[in-house]
């Protein structure tokens, strides 16, 4: 077995780990050290209530929206790209063909049909 | 600074690179130099206090821009502005939320004592009626070498605070309140009108 001074190349990790280890526990020992001796514990009903920007917080924090919420976000986003489409249309509209037109029209009809259906589904009514 | 060690003897010391000191100082030096203020304002003197945050005034210089979005992290509340008496139970209920130990600078003309709207129905008339408040800073509004004066008085007071004694700072003994009543609104004002156990104004003498 040769001797060499060189260590092994994994005693970096080891030394890297416990530094990692130590530089982050150290403070925190030490501050549960500093409260331990010097600072006295005071807890209050004010101290330890909620934290809701200075006023009393109402309600249960644990809110639940209906997942049928995700329907009408969907029709929002079809209708939007509708209006960016449309805008274009109506600014170029004098210098359009009747192709064009009928195109639009059509393109109009099928979103307008699928506004109706999901009207007459109830995805348009808010909290069924 | 130090009782404990003479001061000649220190610097004849640091002369040669031996730092002397003692827990109590490197204690309150840590605390005075990462002062975090809670993040609010109220009127007009929050402008100021922005400034003073921002790169002209930077308050960074005395460790104290870490500006907290809650109570749980801040030491210090600057009461910047006119104080109604809508907002006062909030600012007292913040106060109570913050973790000892914790500083006030009433800051301005009308968070000392309702400044030029002192004579309105709904101002209050100092917030120390309420909280114990460390440093008062008149103006109107102060400018931001106002509020970093009063940022270094503060920093002064935390040097001089000490840690054992019968001395000791406030916040370290335990029959001292951390946290006070809240007012209600009453009918007219709000109940009480101050609270006598921190508001102590000067006796007038005729």
């Amino acid at each position: 077995m040769v001797y060499s001074m060189t260590p092994n190349p994994y005693f970096f990790i080891v030394v890297f780990c416990g530094v990692a280890l130590v530089f982050p526990i150290l403070p925190l020992a030490l501050a549960w050290l500093w409260r331990r001796f010097f600072q006295p514990s005071k807890p209050g009903a004010e101290k330890n209530a909620t934290y809701e920007c200075g006023v009393e917080s109402l309600g249960e924090a644990q809110v639940q929206f209906r997942s049928q919420y995700y329907l009408y976000c969907i029709i929002f986003l079809i209708f939007d790209v509708e209006a960016v489409f449309l805008v274009p249309f109506a600014v170029a509209f004098t210098g359009l063909p009747v192709g064009a037109f009928i195109a639009i029209l059509v393109f109009l009809l099928l979103l307008i049909e699928g506004l109706i259906w999901a009207w007459s589904k109830g995805c348009l009514d808010w909290a069924r | 600074m130090s009782e404990q060690v003479d001061e000649g003897v220190r610097r004849e010391l640091q002369r040669q690179g031996i730092w002397v000191t003692s827990t109590q100082e490197l204690y309150n030096w840590g605390r005075r130099n990462s002062i975090w203020p809670l993040q609010f304002g109220l009127a007009c003197c929050a402008i100021e206090m922005i400034a003073t945050a921002a790169s002209r005034y930077d308050i960074a210089r005395f460790g104290g821009e870490v500006f907290r979005p809650s109570p749980r992290q801040a030491d210090l509340m600057i009461v910047a502005g006119t104080v109604t008496k809508k907002m006062a139970p909030q600012i007292v209920r913040l106060y109570n939320q913050m973790p000892d130990p914790k500083y006030v600078i009433s800051m301005g003309a009308c968070a000392i004592s309702g400044g030029p709207f002192k004579q309105g129905y709904n101002v209050l008339k100092g917030i120390d009626r309420y909280i114990p408040v460390d440093v008062y800073i008149p103006g109107c509004p102060p400018r931001p070498e106002a509020l970093l004066h009063a940022f270094m008085e503060l920093q002064r007071k935390i040097d001089s605070q000490r840690l054992t004694g019968d001395s000791k700072a406030e916040h370290l003994d335990p029959d001292q309140p951390s946290e006070f009543p809240v007012p209600a609104f009453g009918q007219h004002d709000l109940q009480p009108a101050a609270n006598p156990d921190v508001f102590h104004p000067p006796k007038m003498e005729r």
